[in-house]
């Protein structure tokens, strides 16, 4: 992989974690007050249905962890492993890209369901 | 071959290490994570179901387990990205302190809430 | 020129053990010198070298702290060992161990090839560049840089490096990717990169770009807990990344 692909890959990394930070934040605050006397699908659902901005934001939180933590995976893997090469690179995008996709089929049922 | 720790003892040293290991776990979880939910969510019975059974001890104590590794790599990450993007030198060793001790207070919030 | 021991103290031994070997290997051995109240590491193998090993092999030059050349792993961390007293290292009765620099290719014994270390300060863009003298010339202006402005404040804090190696040594990012430029190479390229008088910024920093370069760096700041000379190589590697972000943002890079 060039250096230019290698920066580039470090600034996806870091602009990924700094909308993480924030969305971490909200996804934990969320879930400790929904943890609140126990969890019921009819609350969850209440909160979720139809709620557009529930539906963006839990969709690109999937995208920028499955990517966030591709990237991350790659490092550990060239790293304490010694795998690295364009094969390899590709298969960490591609489990990426599908964890997002898991991601985003879930938010989507919150969203429709 | 166990490493040598000699060397790596410094609380610089040790908030990496928690910070990649919450890393890979929390990376290995995701797909899983996402691909439970995915299935668990068609519908309000099927939801509630899947809430059912995560209401046992083992998937609660697992579920603490998650919190406190999103919180310690959020507090890992935090200390990276002040070192790279504000050029913090001094203060290295409050901020270790610092991320450790909000990794360690939401732990105990998300346990204070469940119980 | 051995002085003879005097009081209770100097009469116990001290072990030691040195790692000797080649390229091909090697293992560690033991040897006893006399435990003084005041001895350095580096004493210590010059003593096993003067009165046990004549054949062992290690590097030093200076002996008091300016020449960088006597760097060694001193149980489990690597120091320069004429600076390092050995009552600081072990306790009383305590046995000392003495290996190579990590993340180097032995030669013989204690020393190690220093040149894959030298090859990427020059591969980090470590030589200068005269703005207005790209052919190395001398150019005809002084420049004027005032020591209290925040580009020469960051040149100044990497500037004292003597390239001893010992922050090379214990980064595990060396040891996990031997192509990993280390930080005494861009603890230099970031000196340079903050130089007004220099022109070859944007080259420098795509050199220090990368898997290879600053972009691996996990800020597990052994370069700065190791430095003898109190110098920030991680914050430098910061800085690099830093600089490399915003250059990239506002297109200044390819």
């Amino acid at each position: 992989m060039s250096a230019r692909a290698g920066r580039h890959l470090w600034v996806a990394q870091r602009v990924t974690a700094m909308f993480l930070g924030v969305a971490v934040l909200v996804h934990l605050v969320t879930i400790m007050v929904a943890v609140r006397g126990g969890l019921t699908a009819t609350e969850i659902l209440a909160r979720t249905q139809g709620a557009t901005l529930w539906f963006a934001f839990y969709a690109a939180f999937a995208l920028a962890a499955g990517l966030h933590g591709a990237i991350g995976l790659r490092n550990i893997a060239m790293e304490w492993l010694g795998w690295r090469g364009r094969g390899f690179d590709f298969a960490w995008l591609g489990i990426g890209v599908v964890t997002a996709l898991f991601g985003v089929r879930a938010a989507w049922g919150l969203y429709v369901s | 071959m166990s490493p040598d720790m000699r060397g790596r003892s410094h609380p610089t040293y040790i908030a990496f290490i928690l910070h990649r290991v919450s890393g890979l776990l929390l990376a290995l979880f995701l797909p899983l994570h996402f691909w439970a939910l995915g299935q668990a969510i068609q519908g309000e019975a099927a939801l509630d179901g899947f809430l059912r059974w995560a209401d046992n001890p083992l998937v609660k104590f697992a579920e603490w387990g998650l919190v406190v590794l999103l919180a310690l790599h959020l507090a890992g990450g935090l200390r990276v990205m002040a070192l790279e993007f504000l050029g913090w030198r001094a203060r290295q060793k409050d901020m270790v302190a610092i991320s450790a001790g909000v990794a360690f207070a939401a732990g105990v919030l998300f346990l204070l809430n469940v119980g | 020129m051995e002085t003879v021991p005097k009081g209770e103290n100097a009469q116990t031994s001290l072990k030691v053990r040195v790692w000797r070997g080649d390229a091909a290997g090697g293992e560690f051995r033991e040897y006893a010198v006399p435990a003084r109240e005041n001895q350095t590491v580096l004493d210590v193998v010059t003593q096993i070298q003067r009165e046990i090993e004549p054949d062992l092999a290690y590097r030093f030059a200076c002996r008091v702290g300016m020449c960088g050349s006597c760097a060694m792993e001193v149980n489990g961390r690597a120091r320069w060992t004429c600076r390092t007293h050995v009552k600081r290292v072990a306790a009383p009765g305590e046995a000392l161990e003495i290996r190579p620099l990590a993340n180097l290719p032995v030669i013989r014994d204690l020393a190690t090839d220093m040149a894959p270390f030298f090859d990427k300060w020059a591969r980090a863009g470590g030589t200068f560049q005269p703005k207005d003298a790209p052919d190395g010339a001398v150019p005809a202006e002084f420049s004027v840089v005032p020591p209290e402005s925040k580009q020469r404040r960051e040149a100044d804090a990497g500037i004292e490096c003597i390239g001893c190696g010992v922050c090379y040594a214990s980064c595990d990012i060396v040891a996990w990717n031997p192509d990993y430029l280390g930080p005494a190479a861009m603890n230099r390229a970031w000196t340079l990169v903050n130089d007004v008088r220099d022109g070859a910024r944007r080259e420098r920093l795509e050199a220090v770009s990368g898997d290879a370069g600053c972009h691996s760096c996990h800020s597990t700041q052994s370069c700065t807990e190791r430095c003898p000379k109190n110098l920030d190589p991680s914050s430098a590697i910061a800085g690099l990344k830093r600089t490399l972000f915003w250059d990239s943002l506002w297109g200044r890079l390819r």
